[in-house]
């Protein structure tokens, strides 16, 4: 259980660590909070030859309003932002989402862009992203790119960023008017990886028709996942004309990749999978429709 | 593989040492500078027998390398007691409720336990159990240690106000 040799490299700023990411390229990690990385190199699941420490990188950790966006700097620590009051009051699907990553002592440590980056399949931030629709800042020496979150995840652990690009920040769209969002996820201990959950963004027009939905999963799939078709289905309708129960069944009905593992079969996972979907967006509707701020 | 100096304050102690990048935080606390009071577990980050407090923040030793808290605070299990030896609340109203048995996760239970309550001094049942859902014990069966995290609270409060008493008087 201890990591194989590696070289250890901790720059002081963004474009140093480009740098130093440009000369070693795939031989070379970028280290922020550890949580993943570490226990994954203690494991010799994975190995590099050099670690590029940004977790002191002071530029990566500010949150910060920008017009109808927050963004949130990569190396911004998971406890951070779930006590930023900026972020309760403009994105609250992330506050929502915090206490269920791992447990607090992770929290002090782990980051969310470290945690968009792994791009787990039951990350929560991964999921709330992709509900929200945000963007994702990728710095190499070539620049900033942007990424939309629909873009980032393409496999299990694997994303869109290039080997010479670090994620940098994270720009979440702030949704206003009547709105509900809640997050729901079952695991057998709290703090554990999902078996599987659901974040749920929805806004009503003042004739409570639905006017914005995001739905994403965790657990159900080689990547975080939009639940594109249950979206549709109540997007643009009255709030209560579809069922939660059949809006949880529409998100789990084009599900092809779902894990079967000693945590469940693909099946148990489908129905877990339905149900938290409709218990959040049940959740979010009474909060949208009652304006309730306790979510 | 080329070693790196790392100076960290250990329990208000500097200790140096010239370490390979891959060694945790947690091996040098126990190699490096003797305080073997941390515990490794599973040495992956599920069990959290290895919590230390790094510059105050509750975190796992075994997921952080050395070279990375070079130039911060760590307080082990072994800062937590008074200077004189006196137990802390915490590590008293362990004792008193039975919160311990065979001992291996209790330093982690401890650190936690003491982060938690610095930042919510009077915990619900259900705040405790989710604070202490990253700290397996296959001894106790939790009821202890959940008891002695409200036994602690009480102390503390108790000591605080005492504290209180004896300044307004002076």
């Amino acid at each position: 259980m201890k990591a194989a040799p590696f070289a250890y490299h901790r720059p002081a700023s963004v474009t140093d660590a480009v740098a130093l990411l440009g000369e070693y390229g795939d031989d070379a990690k970028i280290l922020a909070g550890g949580q993943s990385l570490v226990p994954m190199l203690a494991m010799r699941l994975t190995h590099f030859g050099n670690l590029i420490d940004i977790s002191r990188v002071h530029e990566l950790t500010d949150i910060d309003r920008i017009g109808d966006e927050v963004r949130i700097g990569a190396a911004t620590p998971h406890a951070f932002v779930g006590l930023d009051d900026e972020v309760a009051e403009s994105v609250p699907l992330l506050t929502l989402a915090t206490p269920h990553i791992g447990h607090f002592q992770i929290r002090t440590r782990g980051t969310l862009g470290g945690a968009i980056a792994h791009a787990d399949p039951a990350a929560e931030y991964a999921a709330v992203a992709l509900a929200l629709d945000a963007t994702i800042e990728a710095t190499s020496a070539r620049g900033v790119r942007e990424i939309p979150a629909a873009e980032f995840f393409t496999g299990l652990w694997e994303t869109a960023l290039a080997s010479d690009e670090i994620l940098t920040a994270v720009r979440f769209p702030v949704w206003s008017g009547r709105c509900g969002f809640a997050v729901q996820e079952f695991a057998r201990r709290h703090g554990d990886f999902a078996i599987a959950g659901a974040v749920v963004g929805l806004q009503l027009g003042d004739d409570d028709r639905v006017t914005r939905c995001g739905i994403g999963l965790l657990g159900l799939g080689s990547t975080p996942l939009r639940a594109t078709a249950a979206e549709a289905a109540v997007l643009g309708g009255q709030v209560g004309a579809v069922t939660p129960e059949e809006i949880g069944r529409l998100a789990l009905s084009d599900l092809t990749e779902i894990p079967a593992d000693l945590q469940g079969t693909a099946e148990y996972r489908r129905r877990v999978g339905a149900t938290m979907v409709a218990r959040a967006f049940e959740q979010a509707r009474t909060q949208a429709t009652e304006g309730a701020i306790d979510a | 593989m080329h070693e790196l100096p790392v100076e960290v304050s250990v329990n208000g102690q500097t200790y140096r040492g010239q370490v390979e990048p891959r060694v945790t935080l947690a091996d040098f606390l126990r190699e490096n500078c003797g305080l073997t009071g941390t515990h490794l577990g599973c040495e992956h980050g599920a069990c959290g027998a290895c919590t230390v407090l790094l510059d105050g923040q509750a975190v796992r030793s075994c997921l952080i390398f050395a070279v990375q808290v070079d130039g911060q605070d760590v307080t082990t299990v072994e800062g937590i007691a008074e200077p004189d030896g006196c137990l802390s609340p915490v590590q008293a109203a362990l004792k008193e409720c039975h919160g311990l048995q065979c001992g291996f996760c209790t330093p982690g239970f401890v650190t936690s336990i003491t982060a938690l309550l610095r930042d919510n001094p009077a915990p619900t049942d259900e705040e405790i159990r989710e604070g202490l859902s990253g700290n397996f014990c296959r001894c106790t069966g939790y009821q202890g240690i959940i008891n002695a995290v409200h036994r602690a609270a009480e102390l503390s409060t108790r000591e605080a106000q005492r504290d209180l008493e004896v300044h307004a008087q002076q």
